[in-house]
C-alpha cells in the first residue's frame, strides 16, 4: 500500500524522465530477448543453426538501405495497427478487429485510388486515405454500437467482423471491383492510378512518416486533451467515468470509431504504398500483430513505434533467414508469439531478470465476463 | 462457565507489505462466553480472526484448542478444530440453495450423486435444535439478510463448531434483528457454544458480551468486563485518547426548499422497483438524514437524485428547476455535491493521481481546460491548495490516489465535492470503513457545509451518525419513506421499528 | 419480494419456466424435420446427419468454454487449442500411422494448452482475455512453423453404425450411424451435464465460479478447481480438433479451425452455460452449416462468401440477442486473490 515513494519535486524531472523510460521499456526489452532465446532453441531443436538465423535475420532486416527500406514498409502498417489496438486499449476495450477494419480500408483506398481518374497528387492520396480511415471507422463502430446497446462483448463481436470482412472483401475483389483486364484471373482489384500511390524517399516510405505523425497526434490526444482524459477515465473505471459526468457509452462508441479509423487508414496506406491494388490475402495478419505491437509498446501510442519496427525487422529479414540459413519463415511468428507471450506474463519476466515492478501502473482490466459493460 | 480455555491464541504477528496487522497479540477465549473484540476499522481484528481461522498464516505465534496446541494453516484445519465463522460480507453462492451453500465444503454423496435429501433433513434436524430456522430449499440471493445470516450459523454448526466467530455481525441488522440475533447467540452458549463477537459498537458490546478485548493499531490494548467498564472508557482505550462520542452542533436554520422529490420510483439492475413512490424535501441549511436498513433503496434513491441511475417516474426539483434525470454532469453544474457511497467505484480513479481525482467532475472547465486541451499547470495547483486545506496525508498530489489509506482516499473526494460552492450536498455513507480521527473531522465539515446555507442529504446506515449529525429524518422501508420525524421527538428504539417496517401507533409528533 | 421464485416452484413450472422457450424451439424442429422427412426422407437424412457432425466441434468447444466459466476462468483461446490438437493429433497419426494414437496426442495436446491457460489466468493471474489471445496467436505460430507440406495420413474415423439401432428410420442415420468423436460429443454433453449439476465436484466448480472466496472458507481448493476444470475442459477442446483433422477432413490445413472456437463460445451462451442447451444451439449453428451446404449443392446462384458468413452473422445476432439475458458466472474472469 505504502509505495508512496513518488517523488513530488519537479525539479528532478531529468533524471525521473530517463528512469520512466527505463520503467517502460524494461519490460518488452527482456521479453523480447526471452523469445528469442526461445525461439534459438525451437531451432536448436529443429536442426537449424539459431546464430547464423538471427545473423541472416538481422541482415535481412538492418544490412542495407533497401533493406531498412523494406523493414520500414513491412513497419508501416503495423504501427497502424498496435496504434489502433493500444487506443481501444486506453478505453477498455480488446479491438481485435483491427483485422477487419483495415481490410475495408485497405479495400475502399483501392477503389478510390483506380476508380477515379484525373486528380492531382495532392488530392487523390489524401482522398484515398480519409476513404480507407473513414471505411474503418464505419466498420469499428458496429462492435462499439453493439457493446454499448446489447451489451455483447467486443473480443467475440470483432472476431467475427474480421471473418465477415474476409468475406465481403472476398466477394468485392472476385466480383464488383475485379481487375477485368486481360490475362488476370485472380480475384484482385485494379492497380490503383499513379496519382493515389505513396511514394518513398530515399527508402523511406512517406506512409511510414505518417504512421509516426499518427503516433505523436494520438499520444497528444490521450495524455493532453480533455477527450483523452475522457476515454483514460473510462478504460479505468466506467463506474467514476459516470460519476464524473462522462459519456460513457459515446466515448466507447468513439473510441471504436477512431480506433477502426486507425486501422483502416493503415490498410490504405498498404495499398496505396506497398501492394498497389486490393488482393485478397495480402493484409491477412496484420491486424493479429497489432495486438502483439500494442502490448510490446506498452499499449502507449509512442511504444507501439519501436515495437512495430521490431516486429516489421522480423518480417523483412524472414526471407533472407530462409535463404541463407534454411529456416522457415514462420519461425518468425512462434517468436513474435512467445514475445507476446512474455510481455503479458511479465511476472514470468520480472522474476527471471529481478525487474521490481514501478509502483502503481495504470493497469485496464478487459475481461469483465460476457455481459456486464 | 468453566475456566477451561476454547481457544488460546499466544504471540501472533502477522505482517502485511508495509503494515504490521497483528503484532504479539494474545487473546483467550473462555468455554462458553461471549468474548468481544472491539477496535477500529484497521485495528488489526479481523486479520486476526482471519488468522484464526486460516485464511491468513501468521509470521509468528501459536494456537491452542481446549487447552491443547493445534496448527491451523487452512480454513480446513480450523474447521476441524471446531472453529466456524460467519463473515462481516456472507460467503454465500447467492445462486445456490441454503442445503447447497450448507454442505458445500462437506458434502453428503451417494455414490458420485450429491445427496442432498439427506442434507436437507440433517439441516432441518440442526435448525430445530438450536432454534434456528432455515428453509434448506430456498435460494440465498431471496433470502432476508438476517435469513442468510442465520444460514451462515447453521453452515459452521453443520461442521460441529464449538467456537463461533462473528465478525460485524450487526451491521447489516436493524436493532430488533439485532435483539434477535443477541438471543441467539446466548442460546448457543448455553448449548455450550463460545463466541468471539467482533465489532466496533460500543453498545453492542455493553449489552451482550461475558469479556471484552480490546485492540489499536495491531495490538492488544486490553481485556476487561463490561461490569468493569463504560462507553467512554471503551472508547478511550479503541481509540487512545478521549474521544468526543457527540458531534457538536447548533440548531438547524432551515430555509427555501433546495431539493423537492416527488413520487419518484427507482429500478434496480434486476428490473425491480426500489424505490417507490418516493417524496421528501431538503431545505437549505439543515440536514435530511436517511436512516434504513441496507438494502432499502437507499443506494438507489441516491444514484437516482445524482443521475447515475435512470428514473422510472417522478420528479426532482433543485431550486425550483426541474432536474434532468441521468446526467450527473448538468447537477454538479447546478451545485449538487456528491460523496458517494463507494470511494474506489464511484468516487475515485484510483490510478490517477490525486491532482487528476480533485478535479474529476470539472477537468473539462476552465481554468483545467480551454478548447479541450488540460492546463496541469492549474490542475497541480488546485490540488496542493486542496491537499494543504483538507489535510490529506500524502507525500505529495502526484501521487495516485490508490496509494492513500481510506481515510485520505474519502478526504481527497471531501475535498473535491467541498471545494466548490454547494447548494446541496448528498453524502452516502460518507465515514463508512473510517477510523475515528477521519470520521470526527468529516462530520465538521458536513456541519459546516450546513452552517454555511447547504442543504444536506445524509444517506447512513448508521443509526448513530444519523442521529448526531441529522435535524430530520426520513426511514426507508422496502423502497419508500415511511416517515419523517424530527431528530429530538424519536428515540432510537421507535426508529428501529420504523426501520423494520412497523408503525409507530403511540406518535404524537406530527408526520412530516 | 418477488412472488414466485425458482426455488418456490414445483418441479415442472420450474422446468417450464426455465427451459420452456428451448423446449418450444424444440417442438417446432421437431414438427419442421418430420415434415420435411415426409417430403424427401433422404435429403432430410443428409441434413440432418450433418448437422450433427458440425455441431460436434462446437458443442466440444462449448464445452471447454463452460467448465472454464463455470469455475471462474474466461477462455477464449479454445480456437488456439482446437487448432494446437488438430495439427498435434494428425502429426501423431502421421508418424504413428494410427488415428487412435492421433486422438490421444490431440486430447494430451489440448490439455496442455489448457494448463498454459490455467497456469497464466489462475497463478499468474494475467487478464484473462489477454490469456487466451496469447494461446491462438501462439497455435498459429507453432502450427504455421511446423507445417510440413505433403505430409498425409491414410483415411479418417469412420462411422460405427451402432447395430440395429442405425437402421432405425431418420435417427438411426442422424444419431446412430456416427464416427467416434461424434458419439464421444453427445456422450460427453450429458455427462458434463451431470457432472456440473448433480456431483460434488459440479457443486464445488460452480461455487469457485460464482463466490471462490466462500469457497475457500470451507476449504474447498479454488486453485485446484479451477485449474482442473480449464485442463479438462483444453482436453474437450483437443477432442474437437482431433475431429477436425482426424475424423472431418483427414488433412490438416493451417489455420484450419477458421474460427469455430470462437463460434463455440456463442454456443456457449446462447446454451446459457448448460451443456444441454449448449447442445442444442451447436445443433441449430450445425444446421445452418448443413443447410448452405445443400443450398450450394443446389446451385442456387448466391456468392459463395456470402453463404460462408452466415455462422458469423449468427454468432453476432446470437451475442447481441442473447447475452444480456444470460446469467454469467458471478466470478468470470476475475482472478482469485487469496490475500
Amino acid at each position: 500500500m505504502s509505495t508512496g515513494s513518488v517523488d513530488p519535486a519537479v525539479s528532478k524531472r531529468s533524471k525521473g524522465f530517463l528512469i520512466k523510460i527505463w520503467h517502460a521499456i524494461n519490460i518488452p526489452l527482456a521479453a523480447v530477448v526471452l523469445a528469442l532465446l526461445i525461439g534459438a532453441i525451437i531451432l536448436l531443436v529443429s536442426g537449424a543453426n539459431p546464430i547464423q538465423a538471427y545473423v541472416a535475420l538481422f541482415r535481412g532486416a538492418f544490412g542495407s538501405m533497401t533493406a531498412l527500406g523494406r523493414t520500414l514498409e513491412k513497419a508501416t502498417p503495423l504501427v497502424f495497427s498496435g496504434l489502433a489496438v493500444a487506443f481501444a486499449f486506453k478505453a477498455g476495450l480488446f479491438n481485435i478487429g483491427a483485422q477487419g477494419q483495415l481490410l475495408f480500408g485497405a479495400m475502399i483506398a483501392a477503389a478510390i485510388g483506380f476508380g477515379i481518374d484525373g486528380l492531382p497528387s495532392i488530392i487523390h492520396v489524401p482522398l484515398a486515405l480519409l476513404g480507407g480511415a473513414l471505411a474503418g471507422a464505419l466498420y469499428g463502430a458496429i462492435p462499439g454500437a453493439l457493446k454499448v446497446y446489447t451489451g455483447a462483448h467486443e473480443v467475440i463481436t470483432t472476431i467475427m467482423l474480421n471473418y465477415i470482412a474476409i468475406n465481403i472483401t472476398d466477394y468485392l475483389a472476385s466480383g464488383p471491383l475485379k481487375d477485368t483486364s486481360s490475362g488476370n484471373v485472380l480475384a484482385r482489384t485494379p492497380e490503383i492510378m499513379a496519382s493515389a500511390k505513396i511514394p518513398s524517399i530515399a527508402n523511406i516510405p512517406l506512409g511510414f512518416v505518417l504512421a509516426i505523425l499518427m503516433s505523436i497526434l494520438i499520444w497528444w490526444i490521450l495524455s493532453r486533451t480533455t477527450l483523452g482524459f475522457d476515454i483514460r477515465t473510462v478504460g479505468l473505471n466506467p463506474n467514476a467515468a459516470r460519476y464524473a459526468g462522462i459519456k460513457v457509452a459515446f466515448t466507447i462508441i468513439l473510441t471504436m470509431v477512431l480506433s477502426g479509423a486507425l486501422a483502416g487508414m493503415g490498410g490504405a496506406v498498404e495499398t496505396q504504398g506497398v501492394v498497389g491494388r486490393f488482393q485478397p490475402g495480402f493484409n491477412i495478419g496484420l491486424g493479429f500483430d497489432g495486438i502483439t505491437i500494442a502490448l510490446l509498446g506498452k499499449t502507449s501510442p509512442l511504444g507501439v513505434i519501436p515495437a512495430a519496427i521490431l516486429i516489421g525487422a522480423m518480417k523483412a529479414g524472414a526471407s533472407q533467414m530462409q535463404f541463407d540459413a534454411g529456416v522457415a519463415k514462420e519461425i518468425v511468428d512462434v517468436i513474435q508469439a512467445l514475445m507476446l507471450f512474455f510481455v503479458a506474463a511479465d511476472v514470468i519476466v520480472r522474476k527471471v531478470f529481478r525487474i521490481r515492478a514501478a509502483g502503481e501502473e495504470e493497469k485496464i482490466t478487459l475481461s469483465t465476463g460476457w455481459g456486464q459493460q | 462457565m468453566s475456566e477451561t480455555l476454547a481457544l488460546e491464541v499466544r504471540n501472533i504477528t502477522k505482517r502485511f507489505p508495509g503494515v504490521l496487522a497483528n503484532d504479539r497479540v494474545n487473546f483467550a477465549l473462555k468455554k462458553g462466553e461471549i468474548h468481544a473484540l472491539l477496535g477500529e476499522n484497521g485495528a488489526g481484528k479481523s486479520t486476526l480472526m482471519n488468522v484464526i481461522y486460516g485464511l491468513y498464516s501468521p509470521d509468528e505465534g501459536e494456537f491452542f484448542v481446549d487447552g491443547q496446541p493445534a496448527e491451523i494453516h487452512n480454513p480446513h484445519d480450523a474447521i476441524s478444530a471446531g472453529i466456524g465463522m460467519v463473515h462481516q460480507h456472507f460467503m454465500l453462492v447467492p445462486v445456490f440453495s441454503v442445503a447447497e451453500n450448507i454442505i458445500l465444503g462437506s458434502e453428503v454423496t451417494r455414490a458420485t450423486k450429491l445427496d442432498l435429501r439427506t442434507a436437507r433433513r440433517e439441516i432441518r434436524e440442526l435448525s430445530q435444535q438450536y432454534g434456528l430456522d432455515v428453509d434448506p430449499r430456498a435460494i440465498v440471493e431471496e433470502l432476508p439478510v438476517g435469513i442468510q445470516q442465520r444460514v451462515e450459523i447453521v453452515k459452521a454448526l453443520y461442521r460441529k463448531a464449538k467456537i463461533l466467530v462473528l465478525d460485524e455481525p450487526t451491521a447489516v441488522l436493524t436493532p430488533q434483528e439485532v435483539e434477535g440475533l443477541f438471543r441467539v447467540m446466548r442460546q448457543l452458549t448455553e448449548r455450550g457454544v463460545s463466541i468471539i463477537f467482533i465489532t466496533h459498537k460500543l453498545k453492542e458490546v455493553l449489552a451482550v458480551s461475558d469479556s471484552i478485548t480490546v485492540m489499536r493499531r495491531g495490538q492488544v490494548v486490553g481485556t476487561t468486563t463490561p461490569a468493569e467498564t463504560d462507553e467512554n472508557g471503551l472508547a478511550e482505550m479503541m481509540v487512545g485518547r478521549e474521544v468526543l462520542l457527540e458531534v457538536e452542533k447548533g440548531p438547524a436554520q432551515p430555509k427555501e426548499i433546495v431539493l423537492e422529490v416527488k413520487d419518484l420510483s427507482v429500478y434496480d439492475e434486476r428490473q425491480v422497483e426500489v424505490v417507490r413512490q418516493v417524496s421528501f424535501d431538503v431545505r437549505a441549511g439543515e440536514i435530511l438524514g436517511i436512516a434504513g436498513v441496507q438494502g432499502n433503496g437507499q443506494t438507489e434513491l441516491a444514484e437516482a437524485l445524482t443521475g447515475l441511475r435512470a428514473v422510472l417516474s417522478g420528479t426532482i426539483h433543485l431550486n425550483g428547476v426541474v432536474v434532468p434525470f441521468e446526467n450527473p454532469r448538468a447537477l454538479t453544474e447546478a451545485g449538487v455535491s456528491h460523496i458517494p457511497e463507494d470511494r474506489q467505484k464511484h468516487g475515485l480513479v484510483l490510478p490517477y493521481s490525486i491532482a487528476d481525482n480533485l478535479v474529476l467532475s470539472s477537468y473539462y472547465k476552465k481554468p483545467y481546460a480551454q478548447n479541450g486541451r488540460r492546463n496541469f499547470q492549474a490542475v497541480l495547483g488546485n490540488s496542493v491548495e486542496l491537499v494543504e486545506q483538507f489535510d490529506v496525508r500524502t507525500p505529495g498530489p502526484q501521487v495516485p490516489a490508490g496509494n492513500l489509506s481510506g481515510g485520505n482516499q474519502q478526504k481527497v473526494i471531501v475535498a473535491r465535492e467541498l471545494s466548490r460552492p454547494v447548494k446541496l450536498l448528498i453524502a452516502n455513507q460518507p465515514t463508512r470503513g473510517l477510523d475515528v480521527g477521519s470520521i470526527e473531522y468529516i462530520h465538521k465539515q458536513i456541519i459546516k457545509e450546513r452552517d454555511a446555507g447547504a442543504a444536506v442529504l445524509l444517506i447512513s446506515a448508521e443509526l448513530d451518525e444519523i442521529k448526531s449529525l441529522a435535524d430530520r429524518i426520513a426511514v426507508m422501508f422496502h423502497g419508500e419513506i415511511v416517515a419523517v420525524v424530527p431528530v429530538d421527538a424519536v428515540s432510537k428504539s421507535d426508529l428501529g421499528l420504523l426501520m423494520a417496517g412497523s408503525e409507530l401507533k403511540k406518535e404524537p409528533e406530527s408526520v412530516g | 419480494m418477488m412472488a414466485d421464485t425458482y426455488s418456490s416452484l414445483p418441479n415442472w413450472k420450474y422446468f417450464l419456466r426455465r427451459y420452456g422457450v428451448l423446449t418450444g424451439l424444440g417442438l417446432v424442429v421437431l414438427m419442421t424435420t418430420l415434415y420435411f422427412y415426409f417430403r424427401d426422407p433422404q435429403i432430410t437424412e443428409a441434413v440432418l446427419a450433418s448437422t450433427v457432425r458440425y455441431s460436434t466441434p462446437l458443442v466440444l468447444g462449448a464445452l471447454c468454454g463452460l467448465l472454464g466459466e463455470r469455475a471462474g476462468v474466461i477462455n477464449i483461446g479454445i480456437e488456439g487449442q482446437m487448432l494446437m490438437s488438430a495439427f498435434v493429433g494428425f502429426l501423431v497419426t502421421a508418424w504413428t500411422k494410427s488415428l487412435w494414437l492421433g486422438v490421444v496426442g490431440g486430447v494430451l495436446t489440448g490439455a496442455l494448452m489448457g494448463l498454459l491457460l490455467a497456469f497464466m489466468s489462475v497463478t499468474l493471474k494475467l487478464d484473462q482475455i489477454i490469456g487466451g489471445t496469447v494461446i491462438n496467436i501462439i497455435a498459429i505460430g507453432l502450427t504455421g512453423y511446423f507445417y510440413q507440406v505433403g505430409l498425409a495420413i491414410d483415411g479418417k474415423l469412420k462411422p460405427i453404425p451402432l447395430g440395429p439401432l442405425a437402421n432405425l428410420p431418420l435417427v438411426g442415420k442422424v444419431f446412430f450411424d456416427n464416427p467416434p468423436i461424434t458419439y464421444a460429443a453427445i456422450v460427453l454433453v450429458f455427462v458434463v451435464q451431470y457432472v456440473l449439476f448433480y456431483t460434488k465436484w459440479g457443486l464445488r466448480t460452480r461455487a469457485v465460479g460464482e463466490h471462490p472466496r466462500a469457497a475457500d472458507t470451507v476449504g474447498v481448493d479454488v486453485y485446484f478447481m479451477r485449474y482442473a476444470n480449464v485442463v479438462l475442459g483444453g482436453a474437450i477442446a483437443g477432442l474437437a480438433g482431433a475431429f477436425l483433422t482426424l475424423e472431418a477432413v483427414g488433412s490438416f490445413e493451417r489455420v484450419m479451425t477458421n474460427g469455430r472456437g470462437f463460434i463455440a463460445l456463442a454456443v456457449m451462451l446462447f446454451g446459457k452455460y448448460t451443456p444441454l442447451g449448449a447442445w442444442g444451439a451447436a445443433l441449430f449453428f450445425g444446421l445452418t452449416s448443413a443447410i448452405q451446404t445443400q443450398v450450394q449443392f443446389a446451385g442456387v446462384d448466391i456468392p459463395h462468401q456470402f453463404i460462408g458468413m452466415i455462422p458469423y452473422v449468427m454468432t453476432i445476432l446470437v451475442l447481441a440477442g442473447f447475452v444480456g439475458r444470460t446469467r454469467v458466472p458471478a466470478a468470470d474472469g476475475a482472478p482469485y486473490e487469496k490475500e
